[in-house]
């Protein structure tokens, strides 16, 4: 091990091994995911290539083997708990994508939620065991977010019984779905129904698109992969176009709406119930945000620990750069915050699986809280997450920048988490409707509940918009309850500037859309500040469970800095509201460096605690070992471009050149 | 609608026809575009220029780029190598010379996407530190490409520190040869362009050693390949250091010199020499060396940084008109995203963004040209300030270009993340800016340690007046303004308040950042030590200072059009936008002194909003402007004629995902789909 980081370790004030049990839930957790994960690496049949030397469609190759051989392992293994087969996918499939993984996360799901008992018979089992490989066509060319404005028609023609599916315009053309460029021969497909020349708006329908035995696209179907991305290359993002395409009555979905044979369009009961597959993969990429953060923190710390340059005092030998405030002030903030977001994931976890059980018994009470805090929260990691990695990758200099670093990756992997399942500013103002609502129903003299019961806290604010009253207490920056008394007045204010403003447009404007509109800034800073207070308080709380005294030592000094510097990033807003005055903020930016010392000597071990394997982290700066230049090296002289001593070009163009001119 | 005549479009058959959601944002014109896009390039006759170098590129198919996104590292390449080969030719027959605008056009309208970019960097390292007879040797092997050249300076374990290098070059007295060695794994050259495979030479950096004293860093001109058949000569290890975010068409190589021997001539000699018996002779200070760097700098503000925010903003904007989603009231059809206030807010800064580093860079490029002036007459008085300019500027362009072309790229939705978007390449470009000629963090101090040095020399001199500083920092001894006067959000619209209000927050920082230090230092801490421990105020001061002094250019800009009122007046809008936007992101800044108390700020915030909807109408005819070519945007989404959906479905078929079968189902899906057969 390199001499530094062992250095490191030794000094750590705590045991990590301990905080990873709080990370995974409990020491069985712990044991349980790491006896998976060694299953997977000490399966000989589990190989692990560096997919940074193969092009993309190597690397889609690569994944459809590993997504191939998975259905494969975790039969022979045993493993059926949802939460155990996250770890192992996590493990053996290292970028966690997937092309087969459409039909498992969202054919079945939908298939299950939204089939009749026959139709489940008819394709359940086949789509188990692969013997058709479904995928999920939502989004369209010219279409996201926004899904009534969805154009792909299904006709219903009851000579035939069948329906007419139809892409009428290029911007109606799928555009993204996962795996259906090359690998699946089914689709689920949202379309308009239009039946009796009446359009009901959007329903589901089992499309077939590969001819089975050739998987040829099926006449009438043109299908194929949308072209090189950001990220994701393992994973063949597709394009369906339908050209009056039937397929019998029975491939509608119906155990909602239903079209009789005769044409007939039956309504649903309800269907509030598919509101929670979308909070569940919601609070899923909280979770996901925290993770991906929490590798980046542990490449860019490690390698901050065995870098030395450049010196603080001249004569003297580098530093290790992790020792430089700049760094401190660009890594530390984000490890806390990588802290901060592994609890919120692990509340909305909880709370999800809490409030799943009621719904389970008819109790839909909760959810609309849940659905607006998921929105946000959604929104407010992903948002803090990008920009976090990629500060990561900044610190560390040149080398951040080659795909070595594996820091490359982990962001064009996680960035589309902004956009996709539901774009983050789409996000932001469904929470802000929530918040509205709550502060509307405060205001007309009803109390609300939970994360948001803090809009019944100031009634004097009903009275005297804005007359700042005196607030309860001062701040005091040193305990993590007082800040988030002030995280919390900050989002009360911020609410109710909004909800102002908005008042004041809707009665400018008369039309309460436009007001909406132009009030939208207003409603996502409002949102933000929510989300804010929220993380800020699941983490003091969390505190207070942490039995080992050395531990919670530690943790606090990381709330904290997550408290104090957020504040500081954020300070106009709270001078601007007085919840603190200008010498409380120079205390702030005063004791944040106070805090960057204070943890340096566990930064490592606080990185160690995640307890990421190398292969998941994929890079070579951030080894477990801190061998870093050697790898470094050797994995350059793996590259391509250096397969042969002199390049084709230059016979081809450098040569030429030479004697031309 | 039609094309402008001069406007190179894809050739296609959508740009033929102007979609009309991108033709109705051109119906009125509210400024004239072209006499727009004549101040950004400098003149009329530059605009004329560059749209001529423009269309002998674009009309060249071996310049074609539209396979790019397409291609893997080794074909990117081979794809740079050969059209640096086929530019070559051109350029020499039609006579562009290296530095020639004709040069920094071709440039631009090709994105880049050339090899061997590092021949400059060899050849401006070898006019400032060779002596006459070492550029008169070197200068034409170098321009007729009989040799190839690159410059090594980074090694694996270090980089901005550059007395940190370990390669040595150890002085033989004996065959007067220098002995150039890496001692170490970390004294690996790392990083340096066109020498992973192109390069037959190399300015290596290293430490001389001569007489048994080590001397400090030096160049060294190294012969690293056969110019024969181009293989290693013999103790050279060299190859390509592996796949990267972007600079595909770079071959960024490593090199490990195993006691490599060149003859004595082969140390660059204008400052320093050493003499045939190994005595070591100073020649003179570097501080031309210093001038290049900054000179460096300054050119890649507009020939690279810029620019690729400015495509960004092309882009992220036209699709936003085109692109519809949802509606604003119930009953209208669906809007085009960019009149989603929240649309707005993320894209107009990043536009006025663009603009004010535009003129920013041409008002820094300015002073250095004066400089040079200045230094050729012996007068290096300006260079200290000069260099702290570049530096911050350089750390504030490159951060907030990335950021802005960031926020430009994700807000296009999921089309801002396929290749195709031609946003993911710019912003795997422009990160890589921060971290080139100098981390940000390490330049932001730089300049920060110059304006404390100057606001301590302001103390030590009382009555030293504005005469006696750096126009740059003149503010420093400005009248104390103790509260912004403005009373409502109009009163923020005026480039001369706002512009006061920033040096107010710069002056400010430079005080508390120089109090900061002072107070660590009487506690006992020595200098440096203090440094290390006040940095965080210095980079908030820093930053301070660069966004004043970009404030300050862009209304400096707006004076200067008093005989363009139409444009001068859209401009003013993007000055404004500009500035506030800056107090709203660092409100807490302003509010602290109580300089803006909160109401203030509130009007800064109205007059901003206001502001959006009126740069709204502009938006289109503002990234026009640019005059950017379709084929140099290289974007299914941002071209002129609008036509997003139509190309974005062409291109994606094209895609060799699509046109090469699919070996993964033989191999993998078949015999998974057919797995499950045998036993049902």
């Amino acid at each position: 091990m390199n001499q530094d980081l062992r250095r490191e370790r030794e000094a750590a004030s705590f045991n990590p091994e301990l905080l990873t049990h709080v990370l995974d839930g409990s020491p069985e957790n712990t044991r349980r995911r790491r006896e998976i994960e060694n299953l997977i690496l000490n399966d000989p049949d589990f190989q692990h290539e560096d997919l940074n030397f193969l092009t993309r469609s190597q690397r889609y190759e690569v994944a459809v083997r590993k997504s191939a051989n998975m259905v494969k392992k975790i039969r022979e293994f045993g493993i059926a708990d949802p939460e155990e087969i996250m770890w192992f996918k996590k493990i053996h499939l290292v970028n966690f994508v997937e092309p087969v993984g459409l039909n498992f996360s969202m054919f079945i799901p939908t298939l299950l939620n939204q089939g009749t008992t026959a139709q489940q018979e008819k394709w359940l089992f086949s789509s188990q065991g692969l013997q058709i490989i479904g995928t999920y066509a939502q989004t369209e060319m010219g279409h996201g977010t926004h899904l009534r404005g969805l154009e792909t028609t299904a006709t219903y023609d009851p000579e035939t019984k069948e329906f007419i599916l139809n892409s009428p315009t290029v911007t109606s053309i799928k555009w993204w779905p996962g795996g259906l460029g090359k690998t699946s021969n089914h689709a689920i497909v949202l379309a308009q129904l239009i039946t009796k020349g009446k359009c009901y708006g959007l329903h589901a329908f089992i499309v077939p698109i590969r001819e089975i035995g050739t998987h040829k696209p099926l006449p009438g179907i043109t299908v194929g992969d949308i072209g090189p991305k950001f990220g994701y290359d393992e994973m063949d993002n597709g394009y369906l176009k339908m050209d009056n395409y039937r397929i019998p009555r029975e491939n509608m979905l119906m155990k909602y709406a239903q079209v009789k044979p005769d044409g007939t369009y039956v309504k649903p009961v309800s269907n509030k119930l598919t509101y929670g597959t979308m909070v569940f993969v919601r609070s899923f990429l909280v979770g996901e945000a925290a993770r991906s953060l929490s590798k980046a923190c542990t490449i860019a710390i490690r390698y901050s620990a065995v870098r030395h340059q450049s010196e603080i005092k001249p004569g003297e030998p580098e530093p290790q750069i992790l020792d430089f405030q700049t760094q401190q002030y660009k890594l530390f903030p984000l490890l806390a915050t990588a802290y901060a977001f592994q609890f919120v994931g692990a509340y909305v976890k909880e709370t999800y699986h809490r409030i799943n059980e009621g719904i389970g018994q008819g109790d839909l009470s909760e959810l609309p809280e849940l659905h607006a805090l998921v929105a946000g929260l959604k929104a407010f990691t992903s948002w803090t997450t990008n920009a976090a990695i990629e500060a990561c990758r900044m610190a560390c200099g040149g080398h951040g920048y080659s795909h070595c670093s594996g820091l490359p990756n982990i962001y064009v992997t996680f960035t589309p988490t902004c956009t996709f399942e539901g774009e983050n500013t789409v996000m932001m103002l469904q929470t802000a409707r929530f918040l509205m609502k709550s502060y509307d129903q405060v205001h007309s003299g009803k109390l609300v509940g939970g994360m948001v019961s803090y809009l019944n806290d100031r009634p004097t604010q009903r009275i005297q918009p804005q007359q700042v009253a005196v607030w309860p207490t001062v701040v005091d920056i040193d305990s993590p309850d007082s800040l988030t008394e002030a995280y919390k007045l900050r989002a009360a204010r911020l609410v109710e500037i909004a909800a102002k403003n908005l008042q004041n447009e809707v009665i400018q404007r008369e039309s309460k859309e436009v007001a909406w509109n132009l009030t939208s800034v207003d409603l996502v800073r409002a949102s933000e500040a929510h989300c804010h207070y929220v993380a800020v308080k699941l983490f003091s709380e969390k505190l207070l469970k942490i039995q080992d005294k050395s531990v919670h030592a530690v943790l606090r000094n990381l709330c904290l800095l997550y408290c104090l510097y957020g504040i500081s990033q954020k300070a106009g807003d709270f001078l601007q509201g007085s919840i603190m005055t200008e010498s409380q903020i120079t205390q702030v930016n005063q004791r944040i460096k106070e805090l960057l010392t204070a943890i340096r000597p566990d930064a490592v071990a606080l990185v160690d605690a995640f307890d990421f394997q190398d292969v998941t982290l994929g890079s070579v700066l951030g080894r477990y070992d801190g061998n870093v230049y050697e790898n470094l090296f050797e994995w350059a002289k793996k590259s391509p471009l250096n397969k042969s001593e002199v390049h084709e070009s230059y016979y081809k163009y450098l040569k030429p050149l030479q004697s031309k001119l | 609608m039609d094309s402008p005549v001069h406007r190179v479009s894809l050739g296609d058959t959508w740009s033929r026809r102007v979609h009309p959601d991108m033709a109705s944002e051109r119906l009125i014109q509210s400024f004239s575009v072209e006499q727009l896009t004549n101040i950004l390039d400098g003149g009329a006759q530059n605009t004329a220029l560059r749209r001529k170098v423009e269309s002998i590129i674009h009309s060249d198919p071996e310049f074609s780029m539209k396979d790019n996104y397409f291609m893997n590292q080794n074909e990117r390449y081979v794809a740079a190598v050969q059209k640096r080969f086929h530019f070559q030719i051109i350029a020499k027959r039609l006579g562009w010379s290296e530095n020639s605008p004709e040069f920094y056009y071709a440039y631009r309208a090709l994105s880049g996407e050339l090899a061997l970019g590092l021949h400059t960097v060899f050849l401006k390292s070898l006019q400032s530190l060779g002596s006459e007879e070492q550029i008169a040797k070197w200068t034409p092997l170098c321009n007729e490409f009989r040799i190839i050249a690159s410059y090594a300076q980074t090694e694996l374990g270090h980089g901005t520190n550059l007395r940190g290098l370990e390669t040595e070059a150890t002085y033989d007295a004996a065959t007067q040869e220098f002995v150039v060695h890496s001692p170490t794994l970390t004294a690996t050259k790392w990083w340096p362009g066109d020498m992973g495979r192109s390069a037959t030479h190399t300015l290596v950096q290293a430490q001389l050693i001569c007489s048994g004293a080590r001397q400090g860093m030096h160049a060294f001109i190294v012969p690293i390949r056969s110019l024969r058949d181009h293989t290693p000569l013999p103790g050279v290890t060299v190859g390509d250091i592996g796949p990267k975010m972007d600079f595909d068409n770079t071959d960024h190589g490593f090199l490990q010199l195993d006691h490599v021997r060149i003859p004595r001539e082969n140390m660059l000699s204008r400052f320093a020499q050493v003499l045939p018996d190994g005595t070591y002779v100073k020649l003179g200070t570097q501080q031309t060396n210093y001038f290049s760097m900054v000179v460096v700098r300054v050119e890649l503000l507009l020939g690279e940084i810029i620019p690729l925010l400015q495509k960004a903003c092309v882009i992220a904007i036209r699709y936003s008109v085109i692109r519809r989603q949802s509606s604003i009231r119930p009953s209208d059809p669906e809007a085009k995203i960019l009149d989603y206030q929240t649309q707005q807010q993320k894209l107009l800064p990043q536009l006025a963004t663009a603009y004010a580093f535009h003129f920013l860079a041409r008002n820094l490029l300015k002073f250095l040209h004066s400089s040079y002036d200045a230094i050729q007459n012996k007068d290096f008085s300006h260079l200290p300030e000069l260099h702290a300019l570049s530096a911050g500027i350089k750390a504030m362009t490159s951060d907030l270009c990335f950021q802005g072309s960031e926020l430009c790229r994700r807000a296009c939705g999921g089309h801002g993340y396929s290749k195709l978007s031609g946003l993911p390449s710019l912003v795997t470009r422009v990160t890589a800016s921060c971290t080139y000629e100098g981390d940000n963090t390490v330049l932001y101090l730089q300049t920060a340690r110059f304006l404390v040095k100057n606001y301590l020399q302001t103390q030590a001199i009382p009555g030293s007046t504005q005469k006696s500083l750096p126009p740059s920092v003149a503010y420093l001894t400005a009248p104390y303004l103790a509260r912004c006067p403005a009373q409502k959000a109009a009163d923020f619209l005026h480039p001369k308040l706002y512009t006061t209000a920033w040096a107010h927050v710069a002056a400010r920082l430079i005080k508390d950042s120089a109090h900061h230090l002072e107070t660590l230092i009487q506690s006992g801490a020595d200098w440096d030590e203090a440094w290390n421990q006040t940095t965080v105020i210095h980079l908030q001061t820093a930053k301070a200072h660069c966004y004043y002094i970009s404030v300050k250019s862009f209304t400096e800009t707006l004076e200067k059009l008093e005989n363009k009122p139409a444009v001068q007046q859209v401009l003013k809008s993007l000055c404004d936008l500009y500035a506030l936007h800056g107090i709203l992101t660092n409100a807490a800044d302003f509010l602290h002194d109580g300089f803006l108390s909160g109401a203030q700020v509130d009007a800064v915030r109205t007059g901003y909003l206001e502001l959006l909807g009126l740069v709204r109408k502009d938006a289109i005819l503002l990234t026009d402007a640019f005059d950017f070519t379709d084929p140099s945007l290289n974007s299914a989404l941002g071209c002129y004629d609008g036509n997003v959906y139509e190309r974005l479905f062409h291109w994606a078929q094209k895609s060799p995902t699509n046109t090469q079968g699919n070996p993964a189902y033989e191999k993998y899906l078949r015999p998974l789909l057919q797995s499950w057969k045998s036993k049902l």
